[in-house]
């Protein structure tokens, strides 16, 4: 038998009811995720990209049960652990931790940088003794880069970089093999977020880590993952290697997010034309109103994954 | 009046502001010129000060707590802090407009956008209500609003749309000069391109000069004529576009460009810039960079720098500049 791999995450989805417009008219669903699939192996790095509001940030949280998923399964060494009951959950909750956007937000003002990655370990390592604790916590502070006199300060006293630096390592703390994360350089200044792109690569290497690596800057999930997902209104439209998407994009959208990135090098830009406005059709294509290349039939049927080469996945009529 | 060369002439600017630590110089003096119809680029990265030149310039800097401390803004000639409240009305909203990073707060949420539009054409050009609203509807179509948007109220509007009113209300009065504060960095990409595209058409068509005040080289390379860096409230290069990105001199500009990870080729490793920019209220008694820099050496620790101006349109203030050869 085949070993599962790490991750494997089936029709994941995430629905919230709708504020009704009036009592006499039936409540709408909104479909923030919407049958999200996707598989990730040990040491790898799937990037999500996607605009605000595709609903990657609401996966992420999924995963490690954040937030209750409407249904699907998020299976880990094949096991579902949406299935699970809290107490049963713990064991593989300890093996997948989340990197936050704002560091400064995440850790509590009035702890010491030590009290907040010795909790973890109190939680999840309650063998430890203190004498331990503190010797773990002086070890994960210099493996992001900081020194074990740091843990002795309080948040307010690190800059943005050095606070993500910290948000690193509480994640690290339990010896995760998976890490979830959420936009972890978007509020760093350039020069800041190379040391830290540079840093999780190098905890990747050392521990055989995986990371979902949710970004919405294109060039930075390039340069950190092997596969990417591109996700649109809730769905995946397109995935597939680093590879595969960046130099031979299938699905419009991919396509589109792509050609917008502002380049440092000039490069050729074929121009694209404006698309007319359509009617949202309910039943089709979510991205039928800003597609060049739509047809009758994509308002008709929403378009299912194919694979149009090897690993290469898109949900499009015409990719 | 001597015709002034540079519309916008900003000289030696000092700006300060009062802290619970103490008095911080969060500009220490910039100079930069822009001519008509030119984009010229601030770049920096977070504290280094771009934002607050650009709200001296428009003189909206909270006087309770900051002020320019020395040097001295001429907008057309007029030096802006000497100028008369009636003066000041008459450039501010009228030939020199702004637009800022997060529209959703620049915008009245309890009144349309229509009115918001209206109320502006009515006060500065002093027109009737049949006029300014014909004026105000053919100015949303120039964004790319459509008419029956008029009525519509911000928080029924997209960050994009918000942006784009803001854009509307800047260009009513044909300002001869927008400085745009970080404009797209709150939006979406393919909705930021949109925008970009938007401004560079709106600034050709009218003549109009732009302050691009961004912290995404992308940006600069792609809608900037001429571009200054800054860092720590200093401008440590000023250079044409593409000079600057084809051989930047100052070694800040060129870790800078080298940290940032291509969209379109795949780097193992990027190089990166050691620790972070120090806090205004330890700025470096060299050059404010040598802490940080790989070339920095006893003379650079020690001394700072002062503006050089190595071609014609390019200065750098570093006491090693690199050659091209290095860069």
């Amino acid at each position: 038998m085949t070993t599962p791999p790490l991750l494997q995450v089936r029709e994941l989805s995430k629905h919230y009811a709708a504020p009704r417009s009036s009592w006499l008219k039936p409540r709408t669903v909104v479909k923030v995720v919407d049958g999200v699939s996707f598989d990730l192996a040990q040491g790898q790095t799937l990037g999500l990209v996607g605009e605000s509001g595709s609903g990657k940030s609401t996966t992420g949280r999924m995963l490690l049960r954040l937030l209750p998923a409407s249904s699907g399964q998020v299976r880990v060494d094949g096991q579902d652990v949406l299935a699970l009951p809290m107490g049963e959950f713990k064991p593989y909750r300890q093996q997948m931790q989340m990197i936050f956007q704002d560091p400064g937000a995440s850790l509590n003002p009035a702890y010491t940088i030590a009290q907040s990655l010795e909790e973890p370990l109190q939680v999840h390592a309650s063998e430890l003794g203190k004498a331990e604790r503190a010797e773990r916590v002086a070890q994960l502070l210099e493996q992001v880069g900081l020194k074990a006199a740091h843990g002795q300060r309080l948040p307010h006293e690190f800059s943005g970089g050095q606070r993500q630096r910290i948000g690193i390592a509480r994640a690290l703390a339990l010896n995760p093999r998976l890490i979830v994360a959420d936009e972890p350089v978007s509020a760093l200044d350039v020069s800041v977020q190379s040391q830290i792109l540079n840093l999780m690569q190098d905890l990747k290497e050392r521990h055989g880590l995986s990371y979902i690596f949710i970004a919405h800057d294109l060039a930075v999930v390039r340069h950190m993952s092997d596969r990417i997902a591109v996700m649109y209104r809730g769905r995946i439209v397109e995935s597939g290697s680093r590879d595969q998407l960046y130099g031979s994009p299938a699905h419009p959208y991919t396509q589109l997010l792509l050609a917008s990135v502002p380049r440092m090098r000039a490069t050729v830009q074929t121009p694209q034309a404006p698309v007319a406005p359509i009617a949202a059709a309910s039943g089709g294509c979510a991205f039928i109103q800003r597609c060049p290349r739509r047809s009758p039939l994509c308002a008709e049927a929403a378009p299912l994954q194919r694979e149009i080469s090897p690993q290469h996945w898109a949900a499009c009529h015409h990719a | 009046m001597t015709l002034a060369a540079h519309l916008l002439d900003v000289q030696d600017l000092h700006v300060s502001f009062n802290t619970r630590r103490g008095p911080v110089v969060a500009v220490a003096g910039i100079s930069l010129q822009v001519a008509p119809a030119e984009v010229l680029a601030v770049v920096g990265e977070s504290g280094c000060g771009k934002s607050v030149t650009a709200m001296s310039i428009m003189g909206l800097l909270d006087p309770r707590k900051g002020r320019i401390s020395q040097g001295q803004v001429l907008f057309d000639g007029h030096d802006l802090d000497k100028a008369s409240r009636r003066q000041l009305d008459q450039i501010r909203g009228h030939q020199l407009a702004m637009i800022f990073q997060d529209p959703m707060t620049s915008l009245n949420p309890v009144l349309s956008i229509g009115r918001q539009l209206i109320e502006t054409l009515r006060r500065h050009l002093k027109l009737d209500a049949e006029q300014a609203r014909t004026q105000a509807l053919s100015l949303l179509e120039e964004v790319g609003i459509p008419a029956q948007r008029l009525d519509a109220y911000p928080h029924e509007l997209s960050g994009g749309m918000c942006q784009r009113v803001m854009i509307a209300l800047a260009i009513s009065c044909n300002p001869r000069l927008l400085i745009a504060d970080e404009p797209t960095t709150a939006l979406d990409v393919t909705v930021q391109k949109q925008v970009l595209d938007l401004l560079d058409r709106l600034r050709r068509q009218r003549d109009m000069a732009m302050l691009l005040i961004t912290h995404d080289l992308g940006v600069v390379a792609g809608y900037a004529d001429r571009a200054v860096v800054m860092y720590l409230g200093q401008l440590v290069e000023q250079a044409p576009v593409n000079e600057l990105f084809a051989a930047p001199a100052h070694p800040y500009t060129r870790a800078l460009l080298n940290a940032m990870p291509d969209i379109d080729q795949q780097n193992a490793r990027l190089p990166s810039i050691a620790g972070s920019v120090p806090d205004l209220h330890e700025r470096p008694v060299g050059c404010a960079f040598a802490p940080r820099c790989e070339y920095a050496d006893a003379r650079c620790r020690e001394q700072p720098p002062q503006a050089v101006e190595i071609t014609p349109g390019r200065a750098v203030r570093c006491w090693k500049p690199l050659n091209e050869t290095q860069a």
